[in-house]
């Protein structure tokens, strides 16, 4: 069963003013955990993908649609909309300038504390959520703000791990890291995914990352969705995505302009080892 | 012709102060370089490698510890320069962020690009000029009257780099400007900077995570821990992945192609940083080892 669900979503901003922007124009979606691995959005600025993330925990409510996770419409119950936040945890952009509390320990707990869990249940989630997003043990009582940029990065990570939601929605996670900390911090999302069995969506706009860490793409255009398929799909339509104000990785573009040299290697590469391995092929 | 250079930095030491409870760190450990007026220079480094406090220090932001620091030939580390010296220097540089929405204080496009200008006591018959023109180079001029918040990433860049240029700053530092763009903004940040280094003779300083962004400049600069590691062309610095990699750095991908592709045994070289030169490069090289065989 797939765990997210989006049948026929329709939103628009302002609307019945003058300024009205339709930013999902009739989406539908199916995103199916375990079996789709992690699951990369990209689109341009304004294409919808923001929209369509705050669609997923209830931040924002469709005009037209329902937002199904787990099999339950989430906005069955407008009540209940609380819950549907825990279960969908959302990482912003820059999630470090949300730190607050007074050491990383409490700002990790806050989250479940909020779900109502105490004593030793919550500090195990602290712990777990620690490990899981890289934070060393010796940093959970410091103050937040005496972190590197990279820690912070991950500190405010374990704070919506520790939620243990079923949906884990990042945005943009590594903006603003140097290589070796993109690495860090996507490695360690991967590894997460693949142990705690959380359907996790990254929203980026490097295509060399997504290429890098991500099993399916989602592509958005102009507030719909205009692809659903695997990384080598999606980036073989390198026309298309250039036409949506997209790009490809720069290694796909090498394999392209290989092809017009005479030394087609097929129009699925997307990182660099898999292009040595169709070249040496060629020897 | 030697050009001048614009900025001299001779033995530059920087430490942040530490309180009880941590010690101080050196951010910058003597640094010592030149950027010559009119060139696109690029600066590497991984996270707390220095490379943005090198950049307060360029704007007198931070106060270096020690070394001499020199302006446009003036020499602010001398101990009787006047705070009127330091300002007058400020106002050959100025810089360009990573966030769009943290540096847009109007609530319309060209209001917000003569700001500066104004802060600076320009008259206003001459902001109009320099605003109207500034729009012009970073081709935003249709957009003069819009509002800032309907504008993309991109768009908003360009207005903070208007923003500079009305100032006529000689020397644009762009402190990860790109960081937080989609590939189109990225490019038109690129392209915009690019046009005003060649073009206009502004000097450029691009700090950068983008190794295919460093790639575009004339000259790079490696940081690591508070030291210059590295100093030369793109050909030069990029010759060497393994260093780059050890430094927690990265090369372009088209570099890091041909490296895995000469490991294998194929004769190709390494310094092309564009995509078709690349290509050709290396189906060149199949061809004569196929031919060989």
């Amino acid at each position: 069963m797939a765990v997210i669900e989006l049948k026929n979503i329709t939103f628009t901003y302002n609307k019945n003013t003058p300024s009205a922007v339709c930013a999902l124009d009739h989406v539908s979606l199916k995103i199916d955990g375990a079996a789709d691995g992690i699951t990369g959005l990209i689109g341009h600025t304004g294409s919808g993908k923001s929209t369509l993330v705050q669609m997923l925990n209830g931040l924002l409510k469709p005009d037209e649609g329902q937002v199904i996770l787990d099999g339950t419409d989430i906005w069955a119950e407008p009540k209940k909309i609380r819950d549907v936040r825990f279960k969908a945890g959302l990482v912003m952009q820059y999630p470090e300038y949300q730190l607050f509390a007074e050491t990383v320990r409490e700002d990790i707990a806050f989250g479940p504390k909020n779900m109502g869990l105490t004593g030793d249940e919550l500090n195990t989630r602290v712990l777990e959520a620690a490990k899981f997003s890289g934070l060393a043990p010796e940093l959970l009582d410091k103050s937040p703000f005496e972190l590197s940029g990279g820690q912070k990065r991950r500190a405010a990570l374990a704070g919506v791990m520790a939620m243990q939601p079923k949906i884990l929605i990042l945005d943009e996670p590594a903006a603003g890291l140097d290589p070796v900390g993109r690495r860090d911090i996507l490695g360690g999302i991967r590894q997460y995914a693949g142990e705690s069995s959380t359907t996790v969506i990254i929203v980026s706009h490097s295509m060399e990352d997504m290429a890098m860490y991500c099993d399916k793409l989602v592509v958005m255009a102009d507030a719909k969705v205009l692809m659903h398929r695997t990384c080598a799909e999606v980036f073989s339509e390198y026309q298309e995505l250039i036409s949506v104000g997209l790009d490809v990785p720069q290694i796909t573009r090498i394999a392209a302009a290989l092809a017009e040299n005479g030394a087609d290697i097929g129009a699925d590469i997307y990182t660099v080892d898999y292009a040595v391995k169709q070249l040496l092929k060629k020897l | 012709m030697q050009k001048n250079p614009i900025i001299k930095a001779e033995h530059l030491t920087f430490s942040y102060p530490g309180d009880s409870e941590s010690k101080p760190v050196r951010a910058l450990d003597d640094v010592s370089f030149e950027i010559e007026e009119g060139s696109f220079t690029a600066i590497l480094g991984h996270n707390g490698s220095g490379k943005s406090t090198l950049a307060k220090l360029l704007c007198m932001v931070n106060y270096p510890d020690s070394g001499k620091l020199f302006l446009c030939g003036k020499d602010l580390t001398d101990p009787d320069v006047t705070d009127e010296d330091i300002l007058a220097a400020r106002r050959d540089i100025g810089m360009v962020f990573q966030n769009p929405d943290n540096q847009i204080v109007a609530s319309i496009v060209e209001e917000d690009v003569a700001f500066g200008c104004e802060n600076l006591g320009i008259p206003s018959a001459e902001i109009r000029k320099r605003v109207d023109q500034a729009l012009e180079q970073v081709g935003m001029t249709k957009h003069a009257r819009s509002s800032p918040h309907n504008l993309s990433g991109g768009q908003k860049q360009r207005i903070a780099i208007a923003g500079v240029i009305a100032m006529k700053r000689k020397c644009v530092i762009f402190d990860e400007s790109t960081a937080m763009l989609d590939p189109l903004g990225r490019q038109d940040v690129m392209n915009t900077a690019m046009k005003l280094n060649r073009e206009d003779g502004i000097t450029v300083i691009l700090i950068t995570h983008y190794m295919s962004e460093a790639a575009l400049a004339d000259r790079i600069i490696v940081m690591d821990h508070g030291k210059i590691l590295r100093d030369g062309t793109p050909s030069e610095v990029f010759s060497d992945p393994e260093a780059m990699w050890d430094a927690g750095l990265d090369v372009p991908q088209t570099t890091e192609l041909l490296y895995k592709m000469r490991q294998a045994g194929l004769d190709v070289r390494l310094d092309l940083f564009d995509v078709n030169d690349c290509a050709a490069e290396i189906a060149r090289a199949i061809k004569r080892a196929r031919g060989g065989k």
